[in-house]
């Protein structure tokens, strides 16, 4: 016993931590988030398990019907369906945050000795990675069933940078969303109850032409709109300029307003 | 002297709610602080100053001379918490929890590896250390909660409620860890709900009620500020049962319970023992049971507050749900009223005169 707590601990006194010791911080509880994967590999699956799902689901059942053929649907959809995944991914971040404070397991990492902002990096670093995993999935899958891309390795890793941009935006909400809501599951109805209609309400899986003029105008100022346009655009070849420059746009508009609102409720917890 | 914790004035509100109302706290170096209340008393709330997870609204603190507010990096840098919560992980496994910590706190992963398996040995899950925590049990959790808050070798250990929900041997045995820690030289201010709790481990006792500390001491001095005693008096016959009632109200001036068969009043007199004695005699009563013995520290924490410490904590439920503190009147209000339900239920005998 005494060899394990010495009556007279040789403490140090640490000072704030630097930016090594800030990015090591980071790169622990990056860790702490992925290294489940390595015990349970299903969960590799069950992170893709909408994915596959819905890219399943959305060619064979919807693809005929609107867009004649699956594949020509797949074509189509496969974008629509990446962004979808992508914000509905990002929200992991507000449940697995959310899940820490309501767990104390947010107090104790606040507790430590270690760089305030290291608890939060840490799950977006691990949540990015996941973000990449889940584009791999999509593309490998959607290959084995006939998408195709047109452009080439800078279109796709162009559309996957763009992806994550706007994820790494969309965390920020994902934070407050996490540090504010009461439990998990409120994360979830909220997560559900806004990211369905605003990922529908857009041209990521259906032309848009057939929708009223009111619900027109709302699809033309929605991100996910944009989103799914350049990055067709960037896998299967067309105009990206001006889809891609809104998205970064919106992704910067996000930012700007859920960056503080987030980092005060932060703090606001420390 | 010096002292690891040292709070003056330490204020908190949340609203209307003051959760912490001018809050004193002195901790010398190596002892062990009991801080006992019912739920919502803010005991939560000033541990969780003291370990720089809150901003004080008025008052200043110090952890082994370090301010928790200005200083609060070096604070965390020589403090372990336990909280109400069994904080692990439950994904990653005994080891992977303790390692995670180890490497946070800048070890090297081989020593951060080895200080896992040292403290999984100790807490006796060294068989579990591979198992994901969420397949451990209440108890084993909070081994490991503790377990990890130990990984840097802390000079000073906050423990919120650590036996909350636990089951009776699972209590014990952290009790016997936190003794361990204690000889070890290790500060540690334990916050409880249990009257036994604080008694037993306890070098200090500070009683929190409302956001406020009522009384202070050690464990033999609280039972001492209320100046009273307890004589029990059993008769052999329940019909005598009144009569015994009535002969111990007269002599004492106050009357007595009675509950189970058993008599109880608060005496402050001691000499006029023999004169119930002698007066149960001339009736021809026989006494199967008669003592005199120390307030238990429950007594004391009705004297001090007007209710009952375990009344206050609504029910005894997980207790640890309101942790927050946010509503400081949640239970401590139905206290009051209810408390003469429970007596003699949980005022047990430990030292017994005559």
């Amino acid at each position: 016993m005494t060899a394990i707590m010495p009556a007279a601990p040789a403490v140090t006194v640490s000072t704030r931590p630097g930016v090594a010791a800030t990015l090591r911080h980071t790169a622990t509880l990056a860790w702490r988030s992925l290294v489940q994967i390595k015990h349970n590999p299903m969960e590799l699956i069950d992170l893709s398990i909408q994915p596959i799902m819905f890219l399943l689901l959305f060619t064979y059942v919807f693809g005929g019907a609107i867009a004649g053929s699956t594949g020509d649907y797949l074509q189509f959809s496969l974008p629509g369906l990446v962004v979808q995944n992508m914000l509905f991914a990002s929200l992991t971040t507000a449940i697995g945050l959310n899940t820490d404070i309501t767990k104390g397991v947010f107090d104790r990492l606040r507790s430590l000795p270690i760089a305030r902002s290291a608890p939060l990096t840490g799950r977006i670093v691990a949540d990015t990675l996941k973000q990449v995993w889940a584009f791999a999935l999509f593309l490998g899958l959607g290959m084995v069933l006939g998408f195709r891309v047109h452009t080439g390795v800078l279109g796709v890793m162009g559309a996957l940078a763009l992806l994550l941009a706007f994820a790494l935006a969309m965390s920020w909400a994902a934070v407050l969303i996490g540090l504010t809501a009461e439990n998990q599951e409120k994360v979830q109805i909220m997560a559900f109850s806004l990211m369905m209609p605003i990922t529908f309400t857009s041209n990521a899986f259906v032309p848009t032409d057939t929708m009223p003029g009111w619900l027109q105008k709302w699809v033309e100022i929605n991100p996910v709109t944009h989103l799914a346009d350049a990055v067709r655009g960037l896998l299967s070849g067309g105009p990206v300029a001006s889809s891609a420059t809104v998205s970064l746009l919106w992704a910067a508009g996000l930012a700007v307003v859920f960056a503080p609102l987030s980092i005060r409720a932060f703090r606001n917890r420390a | 002297m010096t002292y690891a914790i040292k709070a003056e004035g330490l204020a908190k509100r949340y609203g209307e709610t003051r959760a912490l109302d001018g809050v004193d706290l002195e901790v010398p170096r190596g002892r062990l602080l009991g801080v006992l209340g019912p739920n919502g008393a803010g005991k939560t709330t000033a541990v969780r100053i003291l370990a720089t997870l809150l901003r004080p609204d008025g008052g200043r603190a110090e952890v082994a001379g370090y301010d928790v507010v200005r200083q609060a990096h070096q604070v965390r840098s020589l403090i372990g918490l336990t909280g109400q919560y069994a904080a692990v992980d439950e994904t990653l496994t005994g080891v992977e929890n303790l390692v995670m910590i180890g490497r946070l706190l800048d070890m090297p992963r081989a020593e951060a590896r080895r200080r896992a398996t040292e403290l999984l040995a100790r807490f006796d899950l060294t068989e579990a250390g591979g198992r994901a925590a969420k397949t451990y049990s209440g108890g084993m959790r909070r081994r490991l909660d503790l377990a990890a808050s130990l990984v840097g070798r802390p000079q000073l250990l906050f423990l919120d409620e650590p036996t909350t929900g636990l089951d009776p041997r699972s209590r014990a045995d952290l009790w016997a860890v936190v003794r361990g820690l204690r000889d070890d030289g290790v500060t540690v201010l334990l916050t409880t709900q249990y009257l036994e709790e604080a008694d037993q481990l306890a070098d200090d006792i500070v009683v929190f009620d409302h956001g406020k500390v009522i009384a202070s001491g050690t464990s033999d001095e609280l039972k001492a500020t209320t100046g009273a005693q307890v004589l029990e008096v059993r008769p052999l016959l329940p019909s005598h049962l009144d009569l015994v009632a009535q002969v111990v109200g007269d002599v004492l001036g106050s009357a007595p319970e009675t509950e189970g068969g058993l008599v109880s009043g608060s005496v402050r007199d001691p000499s006029l023992v023999p004169s119930i004695v002698r007066r149960l005699d001339d009736l021809g009563v026989v006494a199967a049971e008669l003592s005199l013995r120390k307030s238990s520290l429950d007594e004391v924490f009705l004297a001090l507050t007007g209710h009952r410490a375990e009344d206050a904590a609504g029910g005894g439920d997980e207790g640890g749900d309101d942790g927050r503190d946010t509503s400081p009147d949640g239970g401590a209000g139905g206290g009051s009223g209810a408390h003469d339900d429970t007596r003699g239920g949980s005022a047990r005998k430990k030292e017994v005169a005559i």
